[in-house]
């Protein structure tokens, strides 16, 4: 069971600020999906070891080369705002 | 000139029987005239693509060796990166975009001489079998406007439908290359996964992703998988193996002896009955070229949909932190007084549509402490079940064939809010993701019942892409030489006049 509060606990987790209308809306559907995706519970037996990467691969490396990458400018071209090269960001801590 | 086949395209600029900018100017033309109805363009870039078309041109003059698709147009997801050209993804938290770097993939395509026309329109972050959960409205399947071209990439498949680009890249996690091409009777290609560089990808669900060919015809998908495939120093899953030989394999058009699946859990209940009718005619004819048909089962195949809505959601919620209102993209409510949570949440609010809402909210459940074992751990060991399915069927055939999607392309809005319903398009591909294999969809004719495109899928191991391109191009000749030609040229004008 999927409770409304539930659903604005995830949102809350997910940072996504959703309106009370979204909140109802899907905590409905969520139970509906939830219902029919608790189907893999089935087969999953202890037995059965997990796959989480279709590939078996381990600490892939590459040689530390110098190569071009992108300039201050490049890398700010596409941020809400900057200033003095740097992202500005609204504040992270509070005042104390 | 708009309704060759791409590898006719290429040797007509490299024969100096046309020039890259006239092609190019041509299909800019189509574009104009058609994609008001068909929107499967989110972004025009007439100047960049005429530009890259007079380079081939510049270098044909000057005796350049050219590649073998060199001066041909093509139609780019807008899920991947192209410096300078807006990329959204369908979604408004990137509207107006830039980036500052091409993928792999468009440098690797610019390298080749291949001319990109613009991006195409998708369901936002890749999460949809319709296109229509693009926040800049659906695309329309140029068989019948009033239906969906499939999704996620339903722009890049429509563009080819519409005779708009005779090449287009999508991204398939889940069948978002193979569903589309069904729908809209073009090919479409999933490659190994690692087989094509996830550079430059916007992330949706990294252990599923994978970029790929489209096209109208096998063998001009194989000459587009052989550009682009192949290893990446910056994609660190990318596989560092020599791309499979599928231009070769698309050439052979020879059948004999080869060992078809038709995989039982594959079809039946759920399948509509023209999309069989299809399938099962298209057995009989590679029976009837001598290939071996044998029956398999892959029982755990009915847990891949419910273990896909589990993985997916879960690497989404993830992979789409990164849209934090901090480094690019949208930013709402930051008025100086607000902290960077608050921004945050209001910008993902305000940025994000339903379906992407949806599937970060299930990820973060399937996720989270107390639900993790139950519901993401599960449908890993689901996978493995799946994976074990591919390796003894694998072990009695060389590839596998199914119906590449349950039915025909349905109405714009007929499924639009019922995820569950909207899920089941996936079903028969989906299999593929999660085991990191590949697959091809081909047209195999029109349902009876609606003259709507159905799609054939042919699934092999991973890294023997080479076979997909084999049975596809065999079964391609063997329909065409049916049909009197293929079956794109059943495909309505949509000018009124003559194509």
């Amino acid at each position: 069971m999927i409770s409304r509060d539930d659903v604005a606990h995830l949102a809350q987790l997910a940072r996504i600020e959703l309106e009370a209308s979204e909140i109802d809306h899907l905590a409905g559907q969520l139970e509906v999906i939830l219902g029919a995706v608790a189907r893999v519970q089935e087969v999953a037996g202890a037995d059965v070891a997990p796959t989480s990467h279709p590939l078996p691969l381990k600490n892939v490396f590459r040689p530390d080369v110098i190569r071009p990458s992108l300039t201050p400018e490049e890398a700010l071209s596409g941020a809400p705002a900057s200033e003095e090269q740097r992202f500005r960001v609204p504040q992270i801590l509070g005042e104390e | 000139m708009i309704t060759q086949n791409a590898s006719e395209m290429a040797a007509a600029v490299a024969a100096g029987e046309i020039t890259s900018e006239a092609l190019t100017q041509a299909h800019l033309s189509r574009i104009a005239e058609v994609d008001e109805k068909v929107h499967a363009f989110l972004h025009v870039d007439a100047e960049g693509a005429l530009a890259q078309a007079r380079a081939v041109d510049v270098a044909r003059a000057k005796g350049e060796k050219l590649s073998p698709l060199a001066g041909v147009p093509l139609a780019l997801k807008d899920v991947m990166v192209q410096k300078g050209v807006p990329t959204t993804c369908g979604s408004k938290i990137l509207e107006g975009w830039r980036p500052p770097y091409d993928a792999t993939v468009v440098t690797k395509l610019k390298n080749a001489g291949v001319v990109i026309l613009g991006k195409t329109n998708m369901d936002e972050f890749a999460m949809g079998s319709s296109t229509e959960n693009s926040a800049y409205g659906p695309t329309h399947n140029p068989w019948d406007l009033t239906r969906i071209p499939g999704g996620s990439g339903g722009g890049s498949s429509a563009s080819l439908a519409a005779f708009e680009a005779p090449l287009a890249i999508g991204t398939d996690t889940g069948g978002s290359i193979r569903q589309p091409a069904a729908v809209t009777g073009t090919v479409g290609v999933k490659p190994t996964y690692g087989g094509v560089s996830r550079y430059g990808l916007v992330a949706f669900s990294s252990s599923l992703d994978q970029a790929g060919p489209c096209a109208r015809t096998v063998l001009d998908a194989a000459l587009l998988h052989e550009i682009i495939g192949g290893h990446d120093i910056y994609d660190s899953t990318s596989i560092d193996a020599p791309v499979p030989p599928v231009v070769t394999a698309a050439k052979m058009r020879n059948v004999k002896g080869l060992r078809i699946g038709v995989v039982r859990e594959l079809g039946g209940e759920g399948y509509q009955a023209g999309v069989l009718q299809r399938f099962n005619e298209s057995v009989e004819v590679l029976r009837g070229l001598g290939a071996e048909i044998i029956e398999v089962s892959c029982p755990h195949f009915e847990y891949a949909l419910p273990a896909y809505y589990l993985i997916a959601p879960s690497e989404c919620s993830s992979n789409l932190a990164r849209f934090d209102a901090m480094r690019f993209g949208l930013r709402v409510g930051d008025d100086r007084a607000r902290s960077a949570e608050e921004v945050m949440n209001l910008t993902r609010e305000a940025g994000f549509g339903p379906e992407v809402k949806r599937r970060i909210i299930l990820g973060t459940y399937a996720l989270s402490s107390g639900y993790y074992d139950a519901y993401y751990g599960s449908a890993q060991k689901v996978r493995t079940l799946i994976i074990n399915d591919f390796n003894a069927a694998f072990a009695q055939v060389d590839v596998l064939i199914s119906p590449t999607s349950p039915t025909t392309a349905f109405k714009i809005g007929e499924k639009a809010d019922d995820p569950l319903a909207m899920y089941l398009n996936d079903i028969a591909t989906i299999p593929v993701n999660l085991a990191g294999n590949c697959a091809m969809s081909i047209p195999c004719g029109l349902a009876p019942e609606d003259g709507l495109p159905v799609g054939l899928q042919i699934i092999a191991p991973a890294m023997a892409d080479d076979r997909l391109y084999r049975v596809g191009g065999a079964l391609e000749a063997a329909f065409n030489e049916a049909w009197g030609g293929p079956l794109m040229n059943k495909a309505p004008s949509l000018t009124g006049g003559v194509r």
